[in-house]
């Protein structure tokens, strides 16, 4: 364990009615460091939350924090007063924002005089200090979750989970949540820990990100590494891989390989032999569409004439499906969409670097 | 229609004169299902709350007991306690039967299944994520639950006014154990039960309203603490 390791789990197991739910070999975490766990719904992001904080029983595994071990009794209760959690309800207590924010100072028993100032500090930090004296039944979806964050800091916890915070806000109360948690989370140098299904709160937020599917951690690493080069299918949907192509490298030539795909080649980079049965995954914000006989980019190794398929909105931008043999997911603007008039069953070209393909081993298939 | 009137001038008048009588049988039916209600609040809550929140084998059962004991008629109370506490029989050395403190644990048994149900079905209404919010702020178990049955409080108050409702009441259970016995365990349901039989309409009529004058007292105060605060 490295010295600024805070927490770190080994051989985790947790099972609800005999059926595991988690199993979790090796997990630890910085201090200071903000990591992040992503997954689709189901895959036992909350569960190793509650399981890290102590709120759920293990079926086995130690949970070590500052190197030492947190087992039942008095050490888990000191532990869990050096933690703070915030779900994504905001599970506030039938009285004033004020008393609300006292609750983890009233526990430990912290004289009232000592306690007002870390209150009203706190409530200003999370912009509350108007509601101190409101029903905390009384007010808004976001204040409440507000509520609940200055809750959480005002023990001066060392570690903070995070359970979905933001899945019930609406967008710009998100955005400000999101924007005054980070200014105090940087403020503090908090260790934080957060579940969602959200890989863009994930990426604003985190230093390291861990994606989850079946109980598992199956990544861990930087945002960068998670969001470009996941280790398998799994991983690629959920962060947004819409394209992924298997094939055959063909050759390779300078770390440049020749993938076969569908009587086509597609370059990408990587460390494969000829004959190598892969997955070619690509961004869709990596793939620029040209009209039909335009001169494409010519950095971009991979140049495919297509017809659009299929558009889709989604949000500000434009999803366009691109049948070249096989088919190519780009994002596309809509200054682009009109400037382009792309339209369905419109011939085009589409492009994308070799850097932009990443390439992993196909498990399905055995190799030659 | 005169006979009623004549009964809400004949109670009036005697509470105005205080009659000693009158006012000994009401004290009397305050205090014994006042500290009914109690003990069962104790002893309903605590089931409750424990029922509530833990999982064990034959939980349901144990649920399902609870809610028949909510319906259970005073008179079958009565009737098994008036057996434990009957000269020979368990409890019969303690000598309680026919003492105001046989009508306690009758109204205490009535009352504490209704307290218990009304309970467990407060706490277990609460979000279960609550639990692990109150424990991840750093709360003992002991804590935890304290804090449950504060954020239940509202609820609970609709459980003190059933328990209390349904003991100050009954008289099938009180006339059993009690024994009705003049100026020692006679409270106001027996004692219009009796009035009622003597053909006394008045004074029957007379006990009947100031029963429910108290009655109605005792719950607006409860519903004006429950009503002062919003429900969740």
């Amino acid at each position: 364990m490295s010295s600024d390791t805070i927490l770190q789990v080994s051989s985790l197991r947790v099972s609800r009615g005999g059926t595991p739910v988690l199993d979790i070999p090796e997990f630890s975490v910085a201090k200071g460091e903000f990591l992040s766990i992503i997954g689709p719904n189901g895959t036992g992001k909350s569960t190793l939350l509650l399981s890290l904080a102590g709120l759920v029983k293990r079926q086995g595994g130690t949970l070590l924090f500052k190197g030492k071990v947190v087992d039942n009794g008095t050490e888990l209760l000191a532990f869990r007063r050096r933690l703070a959690m915030v779900f994504q309800e905001p599970l506030l207590f039938d009285s004033t924002v004020y008393d609300n924010v006292a609750a983890g100072l009233k526990i430990r028993g912290i004289k009232r005089d000592w306690v007002r100032p870390v209150i009203e500090e706190n409530l200003a930090l999370f912009g509350i200090a108007h509601l101190a004296s409101r029903s905390a039944c009384k007010i808004s979806g976001g204040e409440a979750q507000r509520t609940s964050l200055a809750r959480a800091f005002a023990t001066d916890p060392e570690l903070i989970f995070l359970d979905e915070p933001f899945a019930s806000l609406d967008p710009p109360t998100k955005e400000a949540i999101i924007e005054d948690l980070g200014r105090v989370m940087r403020a503090r140098h908090t260790t934080a820990i957060m579940a969602t299904h959200d890989r863009m709160d994930a990426l604003r937020l985190s230093r390291r990100i861990a994606v989850m599917d079946g109980g598992r951690i199956v990544q861990i690493g930087t945002p960068s590494e998670v969001m470009h080069h996941p280790v398998n299918e799994t991983v690629a949907v959920f962060v947004g891989m819409e394209t992924m192509l298997a094939g055959e490298v063909r050759g390779s030539s300078c770390g440049v390989l020749e993938v076969g795909i569908n009587h086509q080649s597609i370059y990408a980079t990587g460390a494969f032999s000829t004959g190598d049965q892969v997955i070619c995954f690509i961004r869709p914000e990596s793939v620029m569409v040209f009209p039909s006989g335009y001169a494409a980019d010519s950095s971009a190794r991979n140049v495919f004439p297509g017809t659009v398929k299929k558009i889709q909105p989604i949000g500000l931008l434009f999803r366009v499906q691109i049948d070249c043999s096989f088919v190519l997911s780009a994002h596309v603007t809509q200054q682009a969409m009109e400037d382009l008039h792309i339209e369905v069953g419109m011939e085009v070209v589409a492009a994308f670097k070799a850097t932009a393909v990443h390439v992993i081993k196909n498990t399905h298939l055995s190799s030659p | 229609m005169d006979l009623i009137l004549e009964g809400i001038k004949k109670a009036i008048w005697l509470l105005i004169t205080l009659d000693p009588e009158v006012l000994g049988i009401t004290w009397l039916s305050l205090k014994v299902s006042g500290l009914a209600t109690f003990i069962s609040l104790f002893i309903g809550i605590s089931t409750g709350t424990l029922v509530a929140l833990t999982r064990f084998p034959g939980r349901r059962i144990v649920v399902s007991l609870i809610n028949t004991g909510m319906g259970v008629p005073p008179v079958v109370v009565g009737l098994f306690v008036s057996i434990f506490l009957w000269r020979n029989g368990p409890f019969g050395m303690l000598e309680l039967l026919y003492t105001p403190t046989a009508i306690i644990i009758a109204q205490a048994v009535i009352a504490t299944p209704i307290v218990a149900g009304i309970s467990l079905a407060s706490i277990q209404k609460l979000p279960e994520a609550l639990r692990l919010q109150i424990l991840a702020l750093g709360a003992t178990r002991i804590q935890m639950i304290w804090m449950l049955i504060k954020e239940a409080r509202l609820p609970l108050l609709a459980a003190v006014m059933a328990g209390f409702g349904g003991v100050i009441s009954e008289v099938g259970a009180s006339i059993m154990v009690g024994g009705n016995i003049k100026g020692y365990t006679r409270v106001l349901t027996t004692a219009t039960v009796m009035e009622t039989g003597r053909g006394n309409f008045d004074v029957a009529i007379a006990l009947g309203v100031i029963l429910l004058f108290f009655t109605f007292c005792i719950n607006a105060i409860l519903t004006s603490i429950q009503q002062r605060e919003r429900p969740r």
